[in-house]
């Protein structure tokens, strides 16, 4: 069982990029398992075709403790087998989400969700490793393999290397390691080249890129993968592809985070960034 | 330097040298010889510092000094201990501050509350079970004349808005909801928790109550928590010497009281340490003055008396010399019956609050001399007050470690310490006659006349008990 965590910047399209991938991985014949670490509780959506209703912890609050909770009431099965569970957690400005992230993971594994015949595991994460609860997935014996997705645009190769200075930490403590940048296209300019660049400066590489291609939304208002939707359109194939480079995937770093200054070259370098608007 | 300070400062140094270099060098700065006249630099110690990580301090945290001292000893208060259950446990009822009162009808005291929180009140804040406790509470008690929310760690660090549950709730109910910030990692010690309590005083509480008339004599008792009694003995000798005691803090206290005390003429405060800050601002909003005094054993008592006297007009001050008249020989019997049994007996104490200074006058009272002092949280303002009340080369010690005073113990051979529940077993083992002087081992009270009969016979039966010679000691 292969155990893998997505991480990447709030609004990139992880969650959509993991049901996508992980469509792709069941459709091939592999058994998969989503669990969504975001109190949104929108990484199984487009698997289950609704919106997951049953989280880890607003079934948890309802029942009073989580000791009270049984394995089949949070964990669903979608589209081709996928099992699915959320963690969920509070709307937004009260309580500790990184908390429930962490009671919700512990859950899963003591109550043995995760089966003898599951091949991949992934954990979508929200946003930024923003505290310890949102680095539970990739703490000592769960996630080994990261992806982090990332575009073409400044903030989110920030936000990728600054997770990578998280999975530095963990990675020295840990087993985790660093499996690839997976890069959604937003059409900036140069993009394959400078993530393909990035990807080189952290010591890993660009695992696949995914073109963009308004197929996808046209799914996601279905609540559906590209897969799902429209197999036979060329987007499906993409996320196929991204599928089998994972499943292939021998390239395992601990990565070599850059500075800021650093980051800001590779923009200048590649004629994004105008030199005397950094002066 | 003289020779006394120079023997302390080696034995100091010999003690030290066990330490790494680091805990070395950080720990110097919090033993000293002492120095009475406060000129010698070497002699004035750090404090209010971090503890250094490894070392056994025996310090607490900002919930045990607002709950535990301040707000815990308001009867009419329905004291809630915000978070998981433990806190609230294990704080439950330990300082023996004594109330006339119902419990549940007036006094809620012996009642341990708490909003036992869950992983679903983290995950999802606590803030609505609050609101409910608060609700359920006043239903149960609806002659509890406030509430106060004491926050443990956890609300802190997932956020809670527990100030808008209370400004909310309060105006449903209409008693004053309380809500105290004293989550236990803020700060160093439990000082941080009793400053945050009497700003949270200040800003809820007073100048709210209700007082029908004032007279020229009306006081405050400040900073008396009525350990054992304690604050009962102390307001004895005040209304004796004709003065009219408006507000104990917080000792046998209600919120009302809590709310008049901007009434008074002048406010006595005891315990410095814990309540100085509410004395400030009332001195700066109210231009209410405020003197520390002592009524630990008959010298500093009678000093006080006089002191105290000396603030109002001739009336008090002859009532004043009536009462030391009346008690001064009950005092000196006390002291003729106990001084032959106690005199020339070493004392080490290691307290907290006020204990470290205000204490040696009545050792001294019975002949006894406290070698060794030192607080678990002062301030630079507690040492200053303290060097001139101890003899030249005595030990000084801030937030000291149970090493050092295991080694000090050994080095000085004190007949006696006083000190904590946490050092009173490990002092039981090294066979050294050991008085608990935090809630005065169950004990009390030791303050005023009342008290000091009562000191005397603890003091005598500790350092004099048969027991100590049965005790196999460590070698």
């Amino acid at each position: 069982m292969r155990q893998i965590a997505i991480y990447g910047k709030g609004g990139i399209g992880k969650s959509t990029t993991t049901q996508n991938l992980v469509a792709a991985l069941a459709e091939a014949g592999h058994k998969c398992m989503i669990i969504g670490c975001d109190p949104k509780a929108d990484s199984t959506r487009l698997i289950l075709n609704r919106k997951m209703q049953n989280t880890v912890m607003d079934m948890a609050r309802e029942k009073g403790t989580v000791e009270d909770l049984d394995l089949e009431e949070v964990l669903l099965t979608g589209f081709k087998s996928i099992k699915c569970a959320e963690s969920g957690g509070p709307e937004p400005g009260v309580g500790c989400a990184g908390r429930g992230v962490i009671t919700a993971i512990n859950f899963l594994e003591e109550n043995g969700a995760y089966g003898d015949d599951t091949d991949f595991v992934f954990y979508d994460v929200l946003g930024d490793v923003v505290c310890g609860g949102f680095a539970m997935p990739i703490r000592e014996g769960k996630a080994k393999e990261i992806y982090i997705v990332t575009s073409g645009e400044m903030m989110a190769m920030y936000a990728a290397n600054n997770i990578s200075r998280g999975i530095l930490k963990y990675a020295q403590s840990g087993g985790v390691r660093l499996g690839g940048l997976i890069c959604n296209s937003r059409k900036t300019d140069k993009e394959f080249e400078l993530i393909s660049e990035l990807a080189s400066k952290l010591g890993t590489q660009m695992i696949h890129f995914v073109p963009r291609d308004n197929e996808v939304q046209r799914a996601e208002l279905r609540r559906k993968t590209v897969i799902d939707y429209a197999p036979d359109h060329a987007q499906a194939d993409e996320y196929r592809q991204l599928a089998k480079k994972i499943a292939d995937n021998k390239n395992f770093v601990i990565p070599t985070p850059i500075t800021m200054d650093e980051l800001e070259k590779l923009l200048m370098d590649y004629g994004i960034m105008e030199k005397e608007a950094v002066a | 330097m003289s020779a006394n300070i120079k023997d302390t400062q080696r034995m100091i140094e010999e003690v030290l040298e066990a330490y790494p270099e680091k805990s070395k060098k950080d720990r110097a700065k919090h033993l000293a010889a002492n120095d009475p006249t406060g000129q010698c630099s070497a002699c004035q110690v750090k404090s209010n510092i971090k503890s250094r990580p490894g070392v056994m301090t025996v310090r607490g945290c900002a919930y045990a000094g607002a709950k535990g001292v301040v707000w815990g000893p308001v009867k009419d208060q329905i004291t809630i201990s915000h978070g998981p259950v433990g806190c609230g446990q294990y704080s439950w009822w330990s300082r023996r501050n004594y109330y006339n009162g119902q419990t549940g009808i007036d006094a809620f005291g012996t009642m341990h509350i708490t909003t036992d929180f869950q992983e679903k009140n983290i995950v999802y804040g606590g803030d609505k079970g609050l609101d409910a406790a608060i609700k359920e509470l006043h239903g149960l008690f609806p002659l509890g004349r406030g509430i106060g929310i004491l926050s443990e760690c956890p609300v802190g660090l997932i956020g809670d808005d527990i100030e808008a549950v209370s400004k909310r709730v309060a105006k449903e109910i209409n008693i004053p909801i309380v809500p105290v910030r004293c989550e236990g990692f803020r700060g160093v010690s439990q000082s941080l928790g009793h400053h945050i309590a009497n700003d949270t005083i200040r800003d809820y509480v007073l100048g709210k109550g209700t007082l029908e008339k004032t007279t020229p004599y009306d006081v405050n008792l400040i900073g008396d928590y009525n350990i054992g009694g304690d604050a009962w003995a102390s307001r004895k000798i005040l209304e004796e010497m004709g003065l009219r005691v408006i507000a104990q803090y917080t000792g046998d206290s209600t919120i009302n009281e809590i709310g008049i005390a901007t009434k008074a003429k002048l406010n006595l405060i005891h315990c410095y340490r814990s309540m100085n800050y509410i004395c400030r601002h009332m001195e700066e909003t109210y231009g209410i003055p405020w003197m520390e005094f002592n009524f630990f054993g008959p010298t500093k008592t009678i000093d006080s008396i006089r002191k105290i006297a000396a603030k109002f007009d001739e009336k008090i001050q002859k009532n004043a010399e009536a009462v030391i008249a009346k008690y001064q020989p009950l005092m000196d019997k006390v002291v003729e019956q106990y001084r032959p049994k106690l005199e020339g007996k070493k004392v080490m104490l290691y307290v907290g609050g006020l204990r470290p200074r205000h204490t040696i006058g009545a050792y001294e009272d019975l002949g006894m001399e406290v070698v060794a002092s030192g607080y678990e949280f002062g301030h630079g303002d507690d040492y200053k007050r303290t060097y001139p009340e101890m003899k030249e080369g005595a030990v000084i010690m801030d937030d000291a470690t149970l090493y050092e005073l295991e080694e000090f113990t050994r080095r000085l051979k004190p007949d006696m310490v006083g000190s904590g529940i946490k050092e009173k077993y490990s002092y039981h083992k090294l066979g050294v006659p050991f008085r608990q002087m935090h809630s005065w081992d169950y004990s009390g009270p030791y303050h005023g006349f009342d008290g000091f009969p009562v000191f005397a016979r603890d003091m005598d039966m500790t350092v004099n008990s048969p027991t100590w010679g049965l005790i196999r000691r460590k070698k």
